[in-house]
C-alpha cells in the first residue's frame, strides 16, 4: 500500500440501470439442498455459516431435496399455493382500483408472496406478526377476509380503521397483525419487546417482525437486535431483501460489504439467508425458528433473499431507476411458479386444476371487489363521519378536543351554507 | 429570468451552489441516480458526479450525524430527509448535537448544514406523508428554521441557508411544488407559470434569512402565516373583502419582529395561521410575542387557525386542512371584535 496515497470517498452504486441488461452470474447460489440443517436448538456460535450461505429446498426440476424440506402435506401445499395465488390476485385487483381512481394508492408483493404466506403457515395463528407495509399476504394465509382489507383501502364507511390511516396501513389484532406504522423501522424493537411481555407472562405465543433490507439502516433495525440478543426473546426478525428500496440497490443499506443475515453474529443470535421465492424453504427456516423461539433458545434474524418484482408503490414507476424486465432475470424465478412447478413435479398437482385455482381466487377477488365497492371507494365515499377524527387520540377524549370537534362541526355546516 | 416551479427553483439553488463549493454535498434517500422522489435533484448527480450527491442508507439519524461530522470537517452537507414525517429518527442527532456544537465546544466545531425536507398536506398522504413538525425545531436554541412560499424565496433562501454557518432546517411545502394553492382543493390545479413569484434568476442570489415579506398590504388586520398558509391567508382575505395585509415569515427563526410589530401596530388585529396543530405550535409563540410588543395597540383578541389538535387523518385531509373558509371566518371574527 502506497504510504501517500490519499483517501477515497467511496459510493455504492447499482449493478444495473435503465439501458444496461441484467446479468446475475456474479451472485454464485448454492444449490438446493446443500445447507445443513442444524438442530433448533444449537448454539449460535456453532452455526454461523448459516449467515452466509442460502437455504434452499425446490430445485430447478421442481422437486424438494436436502435436510431443510419441511415434507409438507399436500393439504398444506394447496393452502400455500392457493393463499399465494390470492395475494397477487388481491394485489392485481386493488392495482387497477387504484388507476381506476377508487383509492389514492397501494403497494402490491409481487414476486413476495412466499414471503408472507409461508411464514404465516409456519407460525401459530396466535403468534403476533409485527409487518410492514408489503406482508398482506400474512392476513390473506390467515383467513381474514380480504373484503376488509378491501374497505381499508377503500376508505368507506366500514374501514375499520375510521379512514384514519394509508391504504393498505392495516391493523387487524383479532388476525394477530399490529397496527402498520409507515415509519420504517419502529416497530422492530416493539416486536421484541411484545416478545418479552410473552417471555414474562410465561405465554407459549411468540412475536415475529418483518423489515425490508433497506429499513434495516433505521437505529431500530439495530435497537431491536440488541435487545431481542440481551433477552434472549422469542422473536423472529424478519429482514425481506428485495434488492430494492424505491431506487437505492440494496448496496446502499449494506448488502455489498456482508449478508444481512450476518448482522446476527456480531449480536450473538443465529443468522440465516433463505431463498424467499422458495415456500418450502421460507417455511422450514420460519419453523425452525420458531421451535427454537419457543423452546426458549432466543431470536432468530432471517434474510428471506427476494426480489421486489413491481413497483414500490402506485406512486413509483421503477422503470426510470432500474432495467424494467429486471426481474424477468432474477435467478431465484418466481415464487407461485416454482410452488406450481414443484406440486406437479410430486403428482399433487397439475395444469387444470392450476387453471381453475386461478379462475377460483379470480372470482373471489371479483366478488369481494364488488361487494367493497357498493359499500363506497374513497372518491365517492360513503365514508365515516370526520367527527370520529377527534376520537382515540387519548382513551378519554380532552376538553379542548371536544371544543375543536365542535367548531369543525359549525364550519362544516357553514360551508354546506356557503355551497347552498 | 426563467419561468420555475418551486421543484426547479430548488433544483437551480443546489446545482449553483454544487457549481460554486466544493464543499457542497447532497445526500438521502433517492436523491442520486433517481433525483429525489419530488425531482428536487434531477440531474444533480448526472452533472456533479457521485461524490458530490449521493443516494443514502434509510436512516435519518445516520443521515444527518453524520452531515454534522462532515460540517465539522469544513464541508456544507445538504441532507434530503424525505419527508418532514421521517425525521424524528434524528431528532437527537438534531437538538443535541446540530443545535450545541458551538456552545459547547465554545465555538470550535459548528455544524453549517442545511437539512432539507418536504412538509405539510394537501396530497393525500395520511398521517405520516402530511406532517407540519417545524415548532418541535423553533423551539430548540441554535436551529434555524425557514419555510419558502414561493419559487424565487425557496431558491433564494436555500443558497443562504446553504452558505449559513449554522443548522438550518429548511421545510418545503410539498403542495406548492407545482403552483400556489389558495385552499380550494376542488379547483383546477395552479401552476407557478402566471405567478410573479415563479420568475427566477437562473444564477446566484439571495433571500436573507430573517426578512419576512408582504405577500398582501392592508390596513384593518395583520395575517401572520407561513408556507402554504400564506396563499390560503391571501385568498380567505380576497374572498371576505376584508383589508387584510398578509406577512410572509418566511424564515421563522431568526424572526423579522420588527415586520410584525410595524403591521400589527398599524392594523390594530392579528391572526396567525399554521397547517401545524395549534397547542404549543409556532403560532402560540407568535401570539405571545404580539401580545409583548403590541398590547396596547390590539384592538380584538389575537385569533389563531391551525391545524386540529389530532393526526392528520387520510380521508378527512380537507376538513382538517386549515382552508380559507376557517381563517375567512376568524377573519370576521376580528374584524367584528
Amino acid at each position: 500500500m502506497k504510504r501517500d496515497s490519499s483517501l477515497v470517498l467511496r459510493i455504492p452504486a447499482a449493478r444495473f440501470r435503465p439501458g444496461d441488461v441484467p446479468d446475475f452470474g456474479y451472485l454464485k447460489l448454492p444449490k438446493a439442498g446443500d445447507a445443513p440443517r442444524p438442530p433448533p436448538d444449537t448454539p449460535a456460535s456453532a452455526i454461523r455459516d448459516l449467515a452466509h450461505g442460502l437455504v434452499r429446498v425446490i430445485d430447478d426440476d421442481g422437486a424438494a431435496v436436502g435436510p431443510w424440506d419441511p415434507r409438507l402435506d399436500t393439504a398444506m401445499l394447496r393452502r400455500g399455493l392457493r393463499a399465494m395465488m390470492l395475494t397477487r390476485a388481491f394485489d392485481d385487483c386493488m392495482f387497477k382500483a387504484q388507476r381506476q381512481g377508487k383509492t389514492p394508492f397501494y403497494v402490491k408483493c409481487t414476486g413476495e408472496e412466499a414471503v408472507a404466506v409461508a411464514q404465516a403457515l409456519a407460525l401459530e395463528p396466535d403468534d403476533m406478526c409485527f409487518p410492514t407495509y408489503r406482508q398482506q399476504g400474512l392476513l390473506i394465509a390467515r383467513d381474514w377476509p380480504i373484503l376488509d382489507m378491501m374497505c381499508q383501502i377503500y376508505l368507506n364507511k366500514k374501514d375499520r380503521l375510521k379512514g384514519r390511516q394509508l391504504p393498505i396501513l392495516y391493523s387487524v389484532r383479532q388476525a394477530g397483525f399490529f397496527s402498520l406504522a409507515g415509519n420504517l423501522g419502529t416497530h422492530y424493537p416493539q416486536a421484541v419487546g411484545w416478545a418479552m411481555a410473552s417471555a414474562y407472562k410465561r405465554d407459549r405465543r411468540i412475536a415475529a417482525a418483518w423489515t425490508g433490507e433497506g429499513a434495516s439502516a433505521e437505529g431500530d433495525f439495530h435497537n431491536a437486535m440488541v435487545f431481542a440478543a440481551v433477552y434472549h426473546a422469542p422473536v423472529i426478525l424478519n429482514l425481506v431483501n428485495n434488492q430494492w428500496a424505491i431506487s437505492s440497490s440494496q448496496g446502499v443499506a449494506g448488502g455489498e460489504e456482508a449478508t444481512f443475515a450476518s448482522r446476527a453474529i456480531g449480536f450473538g443470535f443465529p443468522g440465516i439467508r433463505v431463498d424467499g421465492n422458495d415456500f418450502l424453504a421460507v417455511h422450514a427456516v420460519t419453523r425452525w425458528a420458531a421451535q427454537r423461539a419457543r423452546g426458549n433458545h432466543g431470536p432468530t434474524l432471517i434474510e428471506l433473499y427476494t426480489y421486489r418484482a413491481g413497483a414500490h408503490s402506485t406512486s413509483d414507476d421503477p422503470s426510470r431507476y432500474r432495467p424494467g424486465d429486471e426481474h424477468k432475470f432474477w435467478p431465484l424465478g418466481d415464487p407461485i411458479e416454482r410452488m406450481k412447478k414443484h406440486m406437479i413435479a410430486i403428482g399433487a398437482w397439475d395444469e387444470g386444476r392450476h387453471r381453475s385455482l386461478l379462475a377460483e381466487v379470480e372470482t373471489e377477488v371479483d366478488a369481494a371487489n364488488r361487494e367493497a365497492q357498493q359499500l363506497g371507494v374513497q372518491s365517492n365515499g360513503p365514508h365515516h363521519d370526520p367527527a370520529t377524527m377527534f376520537e382515540d387520540i387519548y382513551k378519554e377524549m380532552p376538553r379542548h378536543l371536544k371544543e375543536q370537534q365542535a367548531e369543525m362541526q359549525r364550519l362544516r355546516a357553514l360551508a354546506g351554507r356557503a355551497a347552498t | 429570468m426563467t419561468a420555475m416551479n418551486m421543484i426547479q427553483a430548488l433544483n437551480s439553488a443546489l446545482d449553483v451552489m454544487l457549481e460554486r463549493d466544493s464543499n457542497v454535498l447532497i445526500f438521502g434517500e433517492d436523491v442520486g441516480f433517481f433525483g429525489g422522489v419530488f425531482r428536487v435533484t434531477e440531474g444533480l448527480q448526472q452533472r456533479h458526479g457521485e461524490q458530490r450527491v449521493f443516494d443514502a442508507p434509510i436512516a435519518e439519524g445516520g443521515q444527518i450525524g453524520v452531515a454534522i461530522g462532515m460540517g465539522a470537517y469544513g464541508l456544507r452537507p445538504v441532507v434530503e430527509c424525505q419527508f418532514a414525517d421521517y425525521i424524528y429518527p434524528a431528532f437527537d442527532q438534531l437538538v443535541s448535537a446540530a443545535a450545541r456544537l458551538r456552545y459547547r465546544s465554545a465555538g470550535e466545531f459548528f455544524a453549517p448544514i442545511t437539512v432539507r425536507s418536504p412538509y405539510g398536506g394537501g396530497i393525500f398522504g395520511g398521517q405520516t406523508h402530511s406532517q407540519s413538525p417545524e415548532g418541535l425545531f423553533t423551539h430548540v436554541c441554535g436551529l434555524k428554521t425557514i419555510i419558502p412560499s414561493n419559487p424565487y424565496d425557496a431558491k433564494g433562501l436555500l443558497i443562504s441557508a446553504i452558505e449559513d454557518d449554522d443548522p438550518v432546517l429548511f421545510f418545503e411545502p410539498k403542495r406548492l411544488y407545482t403552483g400556489p394553492f389558495g385552499g380550494h382543493h376542488d379547483r383546477p390545479l395552479e401552476t407557478w407559470a402566471k405567478h410573479p413569484a415563479g420568475d427566477v434568476p437562473a444564477g446566484y442570489y439571495t433571500v436573507p434569512l430573517g426578512q419576512a415579506a408582504l405577500a398582501r398590504e392592508g390596513q384593518d388586520l395583520t395575517i401572520l402565516a407561513y408556507g402554504t398558509m400564506v396563499h390560503v391567508a391571501v385568498t380567505a382575505a380576497e374572498e371576505t373583502g376584508a383589508d387584510a395585509e398578509v406577512i410572509d415569515l418566511r424564515t421563522l427563526w431568526p424572526l423579522d419582529t420588527d415586520a410584525i410589530v410595524n403591521s400589527v401596530k398599524k392594523t390594530g388585529r392579528c391572526l396567525i395561521v399554521h397547517e401545524a396543530t395549534k397547542t404549543g405550535g409556532y403560532g402560540a409563540e407568535l401570539s405571545a410575542l404580539v401580545q409583548e410588543l403590541c398590547f396596547y395597540h390590539l384592538e380584538a383578541p389575537i385569533e389563531r387557525v391551525a391545524g386540529w389538535d389530532t393526526p392528520y387523518p387520510c380521508e378527512f385531509e380537507w376538513e382538517y386542512f386549515p382552508g380559507p373558509l376557517r381563517v375567512g371566518d376568524a377573519i370576521r371574527r376580528a374584524m367584528a371584535a
